[in-house]
């Protein structure tokens, strides 16, 4: 009997026990029917091959182990980001039970979003009941500011009217006439989580924005800064880097507060956020600067054609593009840059230049959203690695075409490929055959850690396995100092693991590097 | 041995009637069905169970625009019933969202090579775009069935989970299914599981077992020698390892545990499950539907069993056992005599720092019940428990474990929840993830009791010391203690002034 009181084993330590591992193995020889050792240990093998590469990246119809979500959950994001804001997703209740679980198991917080619930006779007949329902029950119950609306694909297929029904669950009395309900049609056959946040943060300003004056530009900047699971490290990065530079600026969605709220005896269902009278303001900004180009492209539209200037980033990390974001910055505020975020910067430098030698011609594989992929690569180049395999599974050629114009301009981007639309199944057979030093993205990527050997550096959404990484900014100087000690510190406990046998590789385990 | 202690009822019935108020009218009315106690408890103390009275209406439509936890059909059939069955490859049929947020989220342990012979942590998805909606899915279908077999070609067969587009569109699943399966000679189960069906995941359960009934029983000729002492295992999904370690215990006694369903199953075990002698349902709620249908169709009995906690572990190899007679229910007796040392010494270890602590639960399938005995082994006391998704003989058989008073709440909404455990102030909360971090910024302890906050094995011995072990640790963490800053706290004020 393996388990104990003194020493109580859990699954992992237990099922390696003699007694377990003997019962395992007569499951699979008398009741599995498994296929021979043989085969599996040849398709195996087969796997890992150019032939199977071919296979594999033909596919037309299969998608396996995508690295991307459905257009509601980057509604749910978004909405998150507003003060007192109420997330109510119109469609099938599955869903939005999925959405608070992915985030709330990302960012180890409650996530609160209401469902219009929908069945079979909202099917047939639509979801008009529903919503009118629903609201008036959200209203009342969870005391919101504002209720943000979102679809489904069902809602979408079966074609309800937002517009029309909110219209009527006002007419009804569910919420008084002059609440905001503003709303995002996010079918989820179309796009990704990106486009999600983009209809959102699009739906939300101009519930506020449309038909209001605009009033003589304001020297505030306002500040999206995008679907972003290290928001709420990176929300504060850029507020200090914006405070230290005196400039007077507006974040319109920012969800740091929301998914980072202290333990102290109460549960707070809503905290920080943009508040209404601030994206009312917003409005009057002479500038909108996105920190991420593919999550808000129909946003930055909707901005200039209120008469905003607008701009965009692709997730800013690393020294050039922090510096290309500050300096926008600055010219746009005219705020100088201070002293002290120049030493900053210096010290990043110094850092880089401290450590070059174990990141110059390493290989990376990179995956992601296709700004952070954008962002990663240009990082990776200014520390003399090399992102061989860049892949967005919600990449657009459009992004192909950026991704190789950046990594044509360095020679450490010579060999660099793009990988816009393919899973992680096809990087699967990508590092098997053109292998790398290193893998960074999500949580996902512990498969392929697994089956590749390639070592995983955890960023991005969503990260499950892995706690409180988001509480640390990726952007700015600062950022960057962190994802450098990131990457060094996997460079640096691989090659431990691979010299650590006394004896036997422990002439390499090296005291001092 | 029957543990006595009663519940504030009071204090119930008025957090009941303080959350109704708070309801829009029509709203209140439908929730105030929902929401109970549990009376007029018979026989107490002379029965081990004692039978309670919790009526509330349950499976039927969550109140719109609150905050549910229940999921949806897809949920039940692939995230719970289909999903962990390994060497099959599950395709999430729509768009690309449900697959990915049900990716490897379930701690369905099995052995075997993934993306070889094994699936389950992988998502498969058809991955539709707008043109499938228009046009169809059926012709993409095919072309995803083929390229599976290209791709994976060790794979038993494919199911066809549907998202909630396909039945609104039209898609004919079920021709396809037929055709493909034809052509590669395999298993393809197409299941109409959509999200928008039923109230809850409760519906995708029941469709996923007549799916099992239609397109896998009796549609291949097995090879096969029966014993008398074959058992399958059903409704046990492998979280944590949990089957594994009811499996050991089964064969100890000398049985043969020709299925487990649907954790660390295959396809072969599945299909063979009509020719065994008995089947042992642990998860009532999802797989009682297709134990009933072996009863009717090849006239196997069925018998519910228990294993969370040693007194109804004891209880449930004991009741096993006596339906094989004198010469297993020795060796039941000698099996429940081996384990007794390690039982003895965890509740010897845990029951002072434990005993009188009051839980309230709210999960799904069997545990709002089979879990509140494995409590009171420890001495700790259940003050509520509900069903996410629960049926009325779910209800029923709640009725055997809790006392009187206890609080019943049916599809609890967020913010009864959060209200009723700030009525309580409960020492243990035993729910989902999307419950964990509320309860814990309101200081008190948790467990998520549907994946053991990635723990586990909970059933079993061996699970019953993970299971304590794990109560202590969530209970007695310093940190609940650290909870008010020292300089908001007179008394810490005064000790260093003084």
């Amino acid at each position: 009997m393996p388990q104990s009181a003194e020493k109580t084993l859990d699954h992992a330590p237990l099922f390696c026990e003699p007694e377990y591992r003997k019962m395992l193995a007569k499951k699979k020889l008398k009741f599995e029917c498994p296929h021979p050792d043989q085969v599996v240990s040849d398709q195996r093998e087969f796997t890992k091959s150019w032939e199977y590469r071919e296979k594999n990246l033909a596919r037309q119809a299969l998608v396996v182990n995508p690295a991307k979500a459905c257009q509601p959950l980057g509604a749910v994001f978004a909405a998150a980001g507003f003060e007192r804001t109420m997330s109510f997703v119109h469609g099938s209740q599955g869903c939005v039970a999925y959405y608070r679980s992915h985030l709330s198991r990302h960012f180890k917080e409650p996530s609160s979003v209401v469902s219009s619930s929908m069945t079979e006779d909202a099917a047939v007949f639509g979801g008009l009941k529903n919503m009118v329902d629903g609201l008036a029950n959200t209203y009342k119950l969870y005391n919101p500011k504002m209720i943000a609306v979102s679809t489904t694909c069902m809602a979408e297929v079966i074609g309800d009217d937002l517009h029309g029904f909110i219209e009527n669950a006002k007419s009804e009395g569910s919420v008084p006439r002059d609440f905001d309900v503003p709303f995002a049609h996010t079918p989820a056959f179309v796009g990704s989580h990106v486009d999600g946040y983009d209809s959102m943060v699009k739906g939300v300003l101009e519930n506020f924005w449309k038909g209001a004056a605009r009033s003589e530009a304001t020297a505030s900047i306002n500040i999206i800064p995008g679907f972003d699971g290290f928001c709420v490290g990176n929300n504060r990065e850029l507020k200090r880097l914006l405070d230290l530079m005196q400039v007077t600026y507006m974040f319109i969605q920012d969800a740091s507060d929301q998914f980072d709220t202290p333990s102290d005896g109460k549960f707070r269902m809503y905290d920080g956020g943009t508040s209404i009278n601030d994206v009312k303001a917003a409005l009057n900004a002479e500038w909108t600067l996105s920190l991420q180009y593919y999550n808000t492209r129909k946003t930055l539209d909707y901005c200039r054609d209120v008469g905003q200037a607008a701009t965009s980033f692709h997730y800013p990390l690393g020294v050039e593009a922090t510096d290309e974001l500050l300096m926008v910055i600055s010219e746009i505020s005219s705020k100088e840059i201070p002293e002290a975020i120049r030493l900053e910067r210096g010290r990043l430098i110094d850092a880089m230049a401290d450590s070059q030698a174990w990141l110059y011609g390493k290989k990376y594989a990179i995956y992601g959203d296709p700004d952070f992929v954008y962002a990663m690569a240009r990082f990776i180049m200014e520390t003399g690695g090399e992102p061989t395999h860049c892949l967005a599974t919600n990449g657009t050629s459009a992004w192909e075409d950026e991704m190789k114009e950046l990594l044509a301009s360095s020679p450490f981007g010579k060999n660099a490929q793009v990988w816009p639309g393919k899973d992680l199944w096809a990087l699967r057979s990508l590092l098997f055959t053109e292998p790398v030093d290193l893998l960074i993205g999500n949580s996902y990527g512990k498969y392929l850690e697994r089956d590749t050997g390639t070592p995983l550096v955890r960023l991005m959404f969503p990260i499950f396995d892995r706690h409180h990484h988001h509480r640390f900014p990726l952007m700015g100087y600062q950022g960057g100092l962190r994802l450098l000690t990131a990457i060094l510190d996997k460079i640096f406990d691989n090659l431990d693991r691979e010299t650590m046998h006394a004896g036997v590789t422990d002439y390499s385990y090296d005291l001092t590097r | 041995m029957t543990f006595k202690y009663a519940n504030d009822s009071d204090l119930h019935a008025k957090l009941i009637a303080d959350v109704l108020s708070q309801y829009p009218d029509k709203a209140a009315k439908r929730r105030s069905k929902h929401l109970s106690l549990a009376t007029s408890e018979k026989d107490a103390g002379e029965e081990p169970n004692a039978i309670s009275e919790c009526e509330v209406k349950s499976n039927i439509k969550s109140v719109p625009g609150v905050m549910t936890i229940r999921g949806c059909a897809y949920a039940g059939s692939k995230g719970v019933v289909w999903g962990p069955i390994k060497d099959m490859v599950h395709i999430s049929h729509g768009p690309v969202g449900c697959g990915q947020y049900s990716w490897s989220q379930r701690r369905n342990y099995y052995v075997g090579l993934t993306g070889i012979d094994t699936f389950v942590t992988m998502q498969f998805t058809s991955d539709f775009q707008e043109k499938d909606i228009v046009f169809g899915g059926d012709k993409k279908l095919e072309k995803v069935i083929d390229e599976i077999a290209e791709l994976f070609p060790l794979s038993n067969g494919v199911t066809l989970q549907s998202e909630c587009p396909i039945g609104l569109i039209g898609d004919d699943i079920e021709a396809v299914a037929r055709k493909k399966a034809k052509e590669h000679a395999t298993t393809v189960v197409p299941v109409r599981c959509e999200g928008f069906r039923g109230v809850s995941q409760s519906l995708g359960h029941h469709i996923a077992n007549d799916a099992i009934r239609d397109w896998v029983f009796d549609k291949k000729d097995i090879k096969f020698d029966p014993s008398p002492y074959d058992v399958n295992v059903i409704g046990d999904y492998n979280i944590g390892g949990d089957a594994w370690a009811s499996r050991i215990l089964l064969e100890e006694i000398g049985l043969r545990v020709v299925g487990n369903w649907s954790g660390d199953a295959t396809l072969a075990e599945v299909e063979r499950a009509p020719r065994a002698a008995l089947n042992l349902i642990h998860c009532y709620r999802s797989m009682n539907y297709i134990s009933r249908h072996m009863e009717e169709k090849y006239g196997i009995p069925w018998m519910e069993y228990n294993f969370f906690g040693h007194s109804q572990i004891d209880a449930s190899l004991r009741d096993i056992a006596k339906h094989f007679g004198p010469e297993i229910q020795e060796k039941a007796e000698k099996v429940i005599a081996k384990y007794q040392p390690l039982v003895w010494a965890v509740i010897d270890k845990y029951w002072q720092r434990l005993s009188g602590k009051r839980v309230m639960l709210y999960v799904g399938g069997l545990r709002p019940r089979h879990v509140v005995t494995a409590y009171e082994d420890l001495g700790m006391e259940i003050v509520g428990t509900g069903y996410e998704f629960g049926h009325g003989d779910d209800y029923q058989r709640t009725g055997h474990y809790v006392k009187e008073g206890t609080l019943i709440y049916d599809d609890v909404t967020g913010y009864e929840l959060e209200k009723f455990i700030e009525g309580i102030r409960p020492d243990l909360v035993g729910s989902g993830v999307k419950e964990k971090y509320p309860v814990q910024k309101m200081g008190i302890p948790f467990r998520q009791m549907h994946s053991w906050d990635y723990s586990g094995p909970y059933h079993g011995y061996d699970g019953f010391a993970i299971f304590a072990r794990d109560m202590d640790m969530a209970i007695n963490n310093p940190v609940w203690g650290l909870y008010d800053a020292p300089w908001k706290n007179d008394r810490a004020l005064a000790a260093v002034a003084g």
